[in-house]
């Protein structure tokens, strides 16, 4: 019998620049096989990593971004993005893809998981985590 | 306590590696478990048995191996990530089609599942990156 | 039990220690590791951060990254303790997890 930790993903970094952002994901993915609770906090140029409208050919690097949509089928509940790192970068909620969540046994669905938090909330979310990812 | 350690960063870059050692060594000597050692990212580099760094150095690799070998660690190599940077086993290169191997012996190859099993399993994850 | 961060970055090259404090909840505990020791040094543009940071923190920094970088014991700031790496892993065994600021 395995308890069921809490995990939280930090991602900090933006895409493409380093391999972080993508790599990052593909532990999230394997992650879900494992039926832990999971959350991603998105902070500092991670935020950047939910930008709408990557379009990637002209860099000739894989466009990764449409993953992020696909979180909700890999057991991902909750994708928090910090509110200051947002409007330090001149961002909105609405430079954001929007990522849906269906509960498959109760029915139970959210539009959109992705949820732009304050920093006390941010801290909150952080400590009641059992494990923190860093990347 | 169990630890799990995840590095980031591969061997000389960055001081990850190194940290992440002396950290494992110092929480053996206390008589701690270390479940395992988990490579990713650029830390797939710590696995290459054909590093040759200067003689008047600490051999990186060489010191992982030899703890390794000592407090029987499981150190294991992210294949995805090893594969994406040309790390590679007997296994990898059948099935890939390379001509030579290149990881040292006291790492073994495997899945991402063995970092989440490390997190589950263990009472600390403790990542060492840049 | 508190969390433990880790802060490996210089703060002048990075913003992982500004993140880390921003983030860090009352009673949990820092530690300067690596380029990040330079933050317990006196005289920074981020001393007053780190002050700020002692009246809800422990702050720790890795003596043995201190003195790899000609830091002298005398220029840490008053409050920061110094730990070596047997150190390190009784803080995080002290602590109910390690939240790592790369």
């Amino acid at each position: 019998m395995s308890e069921i930790k809490n995990f939280l993903y930090l991602n900090r970094r933006a895409p493409y620049g380093t391999i972080y952002a993508w790599e990052s994901l593909e532990v999230v993915l394997i992650g879900a096989a494992f039926d832990q609770k999971v959350s991603l906090l998105f902070a500092d140029d991670g935020v950047y990593q939910l930008v709408k409208g990557q379009d990637t050919p002209g860099i000739q690097m894989k466009n990764f971004s449409a993953t992020y949509r696909t979180l909700g089928d890999y057991g991902v509940r909750y994708m928090y993005v910090d509110r200051k790192s947002l409007q330090d970068r001149g961002l909105t909620e609405d430079d954001l893809m929007q990522v849906a969540w269906e509960d498959m046994e109760s029915d139970d669905a959210v539009d959109n998981i992705v949820e732009v938090i304050d920093s006390a909330k941010a801290a909150e979310v952080l400590a009641g985590a059992d494990v923190v990812f860093s990347f | 306590m169990k630890l799990a350690i995840q590095i980031n960063e591969g061997p000389y870059q960055h001081q990850a590696s190194d940290t992440a050692y002396h950290f494992t060594k110092a929480a053996l000597e206390k008589g701690h478990e270390v479940f395992r050692v988990f490579f990713y990212h650029d830390g797939v580099y710590n696995s290459s048995r054909l590093t040759t760094p200067p003689q008047d150095d600490r051999n990186i690799v060489n010191r992982w191996a030899e703890l390794a070998a000592k407090y029987n660690l499981d150190m294991v190599v992210c294949v995805a990530a090893a594969q994406r940077r040309g790390i590679v086993d007997e296994g990898e290169a059948k099935r890939n089609g390379k001509d030579a191997t290149n990881i040292h012996p006291n790492f073994r190859i495997s899945g991402l599942g063995q970092l989440i099993e490390a997190a589950i399993q263990s009472e600390r994850l403790v990542v060492f990156g840049d | 039990m508190s969390d433990l961060h880790t802060v490996n970055k210089s703060p002048l090259e990075k913003n992982a220690l500004d993140s880390c404090l921003r983030f860090a909840t009352a009673g949990s505990s820092i530690l300067l590791i690596e380029d990040g020791v330079y933050a317990a040094v006196k005289g920074t543009a981020v001393e007053g951060a780190i002050r700020g940071a002692l009246g809800k923190h422990k702050v720790y920094a890795l003596g043995p990254d201190l003195k790899a970088r000609g830091m002298k014991d005398d220029r840490v700031i008053d409050g920061v303790k110094l730990v070596d790496y047997a150190g390190f892993v009784d803080l995080v065994e002290t602590h109910g997890k390690v939240q790592a600021w790369l």
